[in-house]
């Protein structure tokens, strides 16, 4: 038989039908739903007087604007302030009971943000087609599952038709082999991975990320790189599946028991690529080369490792690039040539599909213990990316460790990732920020964004500037606590 | 979905590369649960001095008079003229929506993100991809001359100049056909509900975990 990459298995198992020109229908197992992307969709349905095709397949949850405070929060959607939101989470809630689509609302256990959400209910499983109107979908990838994010016109779709009309793109293989070092999480990795193959290096590719260093990373980890795929210009991101996929999934909600569970593993352990499948294109790097990382700029490629100094735009040879480049750092307010670490920070926000799972809260707070926010420091908004994992927090006592340090316990949502909400940054203002999008006005008009890992940001909000966590790691603290 | 087979119209310019969904239609306006509408809060925040929310009276607000598209040679622009990677970022269908909305028929650049660029169709919004080089030679065509349209044409996959250049542009035919045709996807989708019936029952006895988990 032919030697077939991970992604050429998922694709063959859901592929419905092929069409002489190349495109396809896809069936697609799991479909995760929000408030934003969603309401046209069901619009579209109801004018053309469609069903859903199989209700057991929908997933849907609010995260994009809904409050992350907790007195806004305990007064339900009508406490939601902002008028045009709270029309969109109520319209949500009103979809899914109408269709009968199953949903976490708003306060309920099992309500995040969607990436956050899926896997952890054990919604999205290995082997499965995953799609949602958001891009960065890619995340669920992580476990081995052919995820991406679609648009409004194909929510409606899978929902009236559980298929997609689509093409295969092309296998891409990033390997990062090594050890990674102190203070060196998932979040630099991915980064020190844009920064080499830029913004559009993945287009029009699947990427599976390969190596020793995603062997060893924890599944959540690998969402967190996979969720950045999309930064790097591929709609999907994958890890194969190993032991740690199936301890992962073992015991959640929506994972199968018994003899099907048994069925499931056997399969499972058939996804991954083999050994010698082609790929169009490898890119490699190695663990060694990859210290903290920070981006300086308006797009996640313009990024650098946390030593290094803001690049000089005369310093760039390519025209368009030089222009860039200058563009960003007028954005930024930043001169060519300084330090990083002498950026100053005015908020800092940890949270997001990148970043607010269980392990970011226990890297941040392990920071966070036993110091003290910055004076000069507005404001640090710790975000949990769904109430499990709120709740498993505040069982471990962190959210007692952030908020003696100066720092907010919010509740799960999508937060100052896009300024949807009331979370925001105001002009001018930079932010060390766990996100994933560093773009222009991405966390408030004219907010200067600064991409970086959870520990960082803890980090930089200690210090009120940007700074080399590995500084902060490994010194003995005060009441240190065991994580 | 809204057929496009040809169009001669005037060209507005953005010149400059990666310009993100973001950019495009900014995230506040995300919050509407209609498809239309969009269009006085394309490229909001270039285009205007303020700071825009939705449901305003856009025609009162300040202009940002750098801004390209607000020059009054540019008025009534209907292809829109870009750069590499337009449309990255967030997967926003409110995109195409909001370049309908505001008048464009097609836009032209030399690459788009795949989410953006698949958007499009579905909302007769014809994306031509042309070379770097083409798309200079159309900027500074277009720099030189007031008044400056083009003719697409989509059967013929042609950008026809006034000087009488033509520029070649490749697309995936399905794609075509729908759009010439402005097909609507889902009924099509569902003339095949006896294969996908099929799939879900051989799917079923395979891989039982994947039915019946969510209720
Ligand atoms: S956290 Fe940010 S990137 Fe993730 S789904 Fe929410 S808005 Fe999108």
């Amino acid at each position: 038989m032919v030697a077939r990459t991970l992604y050429d298995k998922l694709w063959d198992t859901h592929l419905v039908n092929e069409n002489h020109d190349g495109s396809a229908l896809l069936y697609i197992d799991r479909h995760v739903l929000h408030e934003v992307t969603s309401p046209q969709a069901f619009e579209g349905l109801r004018i053309a007087g469609r069903m859903p095709w199989r209700l057991d397949t929908n997933i849907a949850t609010p995260d994009h604007n809904i409050s992350t405070d907790r007195s806004e929060r305990d007064a339900g959607v009508s406490g939601i302030p902002d008028e045009i939101s709270r029309i969109q989470v109520q319209t949500l809630d009103d979809n899914c009971d109408h269709f009968g689509i199953k949903e976490f609302k708003m306060n309920e256990m099992g309500q995040g943000i969607v990436h956050v959400m899926g896997p952890e209910l054990g919604a999205t499983m290995p082997g499965m087609t995953v799609v949602c109107g958001d891009s960065h979908t890619a995340t669920h990838g992580a476990l081995a599952c052919l995820a991406h994010g679609i648009g409004t016109s194909e929510v409606e779709h899978v929902l009236a038709t559980q298929c997609l009309v689509t093409k295969k793109m092309k296998n891409m293989r990033i390997r990062v082999e090594g050890k990674v070092g102190l203070g060196v999480t998932a979040k630099d990795v991915v980064l020190a991975i844009i920064g080499k193959i830029g913004t559009a290096g993945g287009s029009g590719h699947a990427i599976e990320f390969a190596g020793s260093v995603f062997r060893d990373m924890s599944i959540e980890g690998r969402m967190t790189v996979c969720n950045m795929a999309i930064e790097a210009g591929a709609r999907v991101g994958m890890v194969a599946v190993d032991e740690k996929t199936i301890d992962y999934c073992e015991g959640r909600k929506f994972v199968p028991k018994g003899d099907v569970w048994h069925q499931a593993v056997a399969y499972w352990r058939t996804l991954v690529s083999d050994s010698d499948a082609l790929f169009d294109t490898e890119v490699e790097l190695h663990a060694d080369d990859i210290i903290p990382q920070v981006t300086w700029g308006t797009s996640p490629e313009m990024v650098a490792p946390v030593t290094a100094l803001v690049p000089r735009p005369e310093d760039e040879p390519d025209k368009e690039l030089r222009k860039g480049v200058e563009r960003a750092l007028k954005y930024m307010g930043l001169e060519g040539g300084i330090p990083i670490v002498s950026i100053n920070v005015d908020r800092v926000f940890i949270g997001s599909c990148t970043n607010s799972r269980i392990e970011d809260m226990r890297e941040a707070a392990k920071v966070a213990n036993g110091r003290q926010v910055a004076t000069s420091v507005k404001q640090v908004l710790i975000v949990p990316g769904s109430q499990m994992v709120k709740a498993q927090a505040e069982a471990e006592g962190l959210d007692k460790i952030f908020i003696a340090s100066g720092m907010e316990w919010r509740e799960p949502g999508c937060s100052m990732c896009l300024a949807m909400n009331a979370d925001k940054l105001g002009d001018g203002e930079h932010c060390a920020s766990t996100s994933n999008r560093n773009f222009e006005g991405r966390q408030g008009k004219g907010g200067r964004t600064h991409l970086m890992s959870p520990a960082m940001a803890a980090a930089a909000a200690v210090a009120g500037h940007i700074v080399d966590v590995r500084s902060f790691l490994g010194q003995p603290i005060s009441q240190e606590i065991q994580l | 979905m809204k057929a496009f087979t040809q169009h001669r119209g005037l060209v507005g310019p953005i010149d400059r590369a990666n310009v993100d969904t973001d950019m495009i239609i900014p995230k506040q306006f995300l919050k509407s649960i209609k498809r239309s509408g969009f269009g006085p809060n394309l490229f909001d925040e270039l285009r205007y001095l303020d700071h825009g929310e939705p449901g305003q009276d856009c025609s009162s607000r300040p202009l940002n008079p750098d801004f390209s598209l607000n020059q009054q040679r540019y008025q009534g622009a209907s292809i829109l003229l870009t750069r590499k990677n337009f449309g990255c970022g967030s997967s926003r269908e409110h995109a195409p929506w909001a370049l309908e909305d505001y008048g464009f028929n097609a836009v032209i650049a030399p690459s788009y993100a795949d989410i953006f660029y698949n958007n499009c169709f579905k909302n007769g919004v014809l994306p031509v991809i042309l070379s770097e080089d083409e798309v200079d030679t159309l900027f500074s065509e277009l720099a030189a001359a007031d008044g400056y349209q083009l003719d697409i044409d989509l059967a013929s996959q042609t950008v026809t100049s006034d000087s009488g250049q033509i520029f070649n542009f490749s697309l995936d035919q399905f794609r075509k056909q729908c759009l010439l045709e402005g097909l609507d996807e889902i009924g099509l989708t569902l003339t095949q509900s006896e294969k996908i019936k099929q799939y879900e029952i051989e799917r079923e006895k395979s891989q039982p975990w994947v039915y019946g988990a969510i209720k």
